[in-house]
């Protein structure tokens, strides 16, 4: 590919976790690239780079999508939220709450990935089935919980929700 | 505007497909025209017995809308793509000008009456789906031309449909897939469509197996022929996702599934069925 192509920059304007970044990009800068390079939020993790396991997940605008899947220049005038979003002057979000007392991850890699998927879900159903959340999480891969306590945390932070 | 950034320019869509194809090197145009932002190129519509869908609806829109659970293969393949957040950035429109040999919406598509609107610098022409796929990756579209709008006929009274693919993992593309629309008459299968996915260069209409099932009561012994005919009519590649022999083997048993869930369905029964995953 000619690199002069590639490499020219692009200006965008993206919003992350409320602040908005105004910044000159190369046009084939990855969405999740510039959250963890251009913005250092580093929550957001890059897994497996091929659509697949889901550990780059963020909100844009509300749905969640793999940021290795999203050039930065097609989130410009986006919303996007990542997993330092959630929490709110230090604190928590119901979330990230259930996921800690269910035991919900293991090594954690996934687990921001998990939990913005886990956002869209109960933001569109508050109680969802086994079945619901089964299918809300397909596109995250963990490698170490065998997903038991992921269930019991995502029913959970249903129930936070509601108490929250 | 790909007229004029030449050859090495192309459409990006919703990147589900392309990006990942970046990252592989197995594409390298010098521009993208990222038609993300164009305005009005998302929608569903039903006017004069046809649904309508923008080039840019995405997969999650589809599969939401009620509009389109008139067409029970649409909204079978719409929520069964890959996971939540691919269905939410792909695209109807780019799924069929990708024409990748694994996608889900040309087989799905082509067992129904579906126009692919086009439009390019001569102006805009309408292509029938099966002449719109001509090789894996290949598509009746100029260089400069965009898929506009995906039109598809509403089924007659009587006729139901089902989309199955079996995939290892939600994620992965799926290791063979069957659409399947009947129309019925009572208990006689007046017509019957009925495609094959990921085991041929495009989807394959499976004419044999179509022809076993017209004017016939639809027995298991009358669908297990039908599914031996699916059989012969595979072509797949042995690959990661299992040896030819494998394959041919679901596509056996995907078309009895399916076939069943069409017919129920076409009994007015509301018949779950989706994408299969391991």
């Amino acid at each position: 590919m000619p690199e002069t192509a590639a490499r020219q920059e692009i200006a965008v304007n993206i919003r992350v976790n409320g602040k908005t970044y105004a910044r000159q990009v190369e046009g084939r800068t990855l969405l999740v690239e510039f959250l963890r390079e251009t913005c250092d939020l580093t929550g957001t993790h890059v897994g497996c780079d091929t659509t697949y396991c889901g550990a780059c997940t963020v909100l844009m605008n509300g749905l969640a999508v793999k940021s290795c899947t999203v050039l930065a220049v097609q989130a410009d005038g986006s919303e996007i939220t990542t997993v330092e979003g959630l929490e709110s002057e230090g604190k928590l979000d119901p979330i990230q709450r259930a996921f800690g007392d269910s035991y919900g991850l293991q090594c954690g890699y996934c687990t921001p990935g998990l939990m913005l998927s886990t956002h869209q879900l109960l933001a569109e159903n508050p109680e969802p089935s086994e079945k619901e959340i089964r299918r809300a999480i397909a596109g995250n891969t963990c490698r170490c919980t065998g997903y038991m306590n992921v269930f019991k945390a995502i029913r959970r932070a249903g129930q936070n929700r509601k108490g929250a | 505007m790909l007229g004029q950034l030449g050859e090495n320019a192309k459409f990006l869509a919703g990147g589900q497909s392309l990006i990942p194809l970046l990252k592989l090197r197995f594409a390298s145009p010098e521009h993208l025209v990222d038609l993300n932002f164009i305005p009005g190129a998302s929608f569903i519509t039903e006017k004069s017995g046809a649904l309508h869908f923008g080039t840019m609806t995405r997969h999650a829109e589809i599969e939401r809308s009620a509009i389109a659970k008139k067409i029970s293969v649409l909204h079978d393949c719409a929520a069964g793509i890959a996971d939540v957040q691919v269905r939410n950035r792909g695209t109807i429109g780019g799924s069929l000008a990708e024409a990748d040999p694994s996608g889900d919406w040309a087989n799905a598509l082509i067992t129904l009456h579906t126009t692919v609107h086009c439009f390019g610098p001569s102006g805009p022409r309408a292509v029938a789906l099966p002449d719109f796929i001509r090789d894996a990756y290949t598509t009746a579209l100029a260089h400069d031309e965009l898929v506009t709008e995906v039109e598809v006929k509403i089924p007659p009274e009587g006729s139901g449909g089902a989309y199955l693919a079996f995939k290892r993992s939600a994620p992965v593309y799926p290791s063979a897939s069957v659409a399947v629309q009947l129309t019925m008459a009572g208990d006689v299968c007046q017509d019957a469509a009925i495609a094959l996915g990921c085991v041929g260069l495009t989807a394959i209409r499976a004419s044999e197996a179509e022809t076993c099932l017209r004017g016939q009561m639809l027995d298991d012994a009358t669908i297990a022929n039908a599914a031996e005919a699916a059989r012969a009519a595979a072509d797949p590649q042995p690959d990661m996702r299992g040896s030819a022999e494998y394959k041919r083997q679901l596509v056996v048993a995907l078309v009895k599934r399916a076939v069943h869930i069409a017919t129920g369905r076409a009994r007015g029964e509301p018949v779950e069925g989706t994408h299969l995953y391991a």
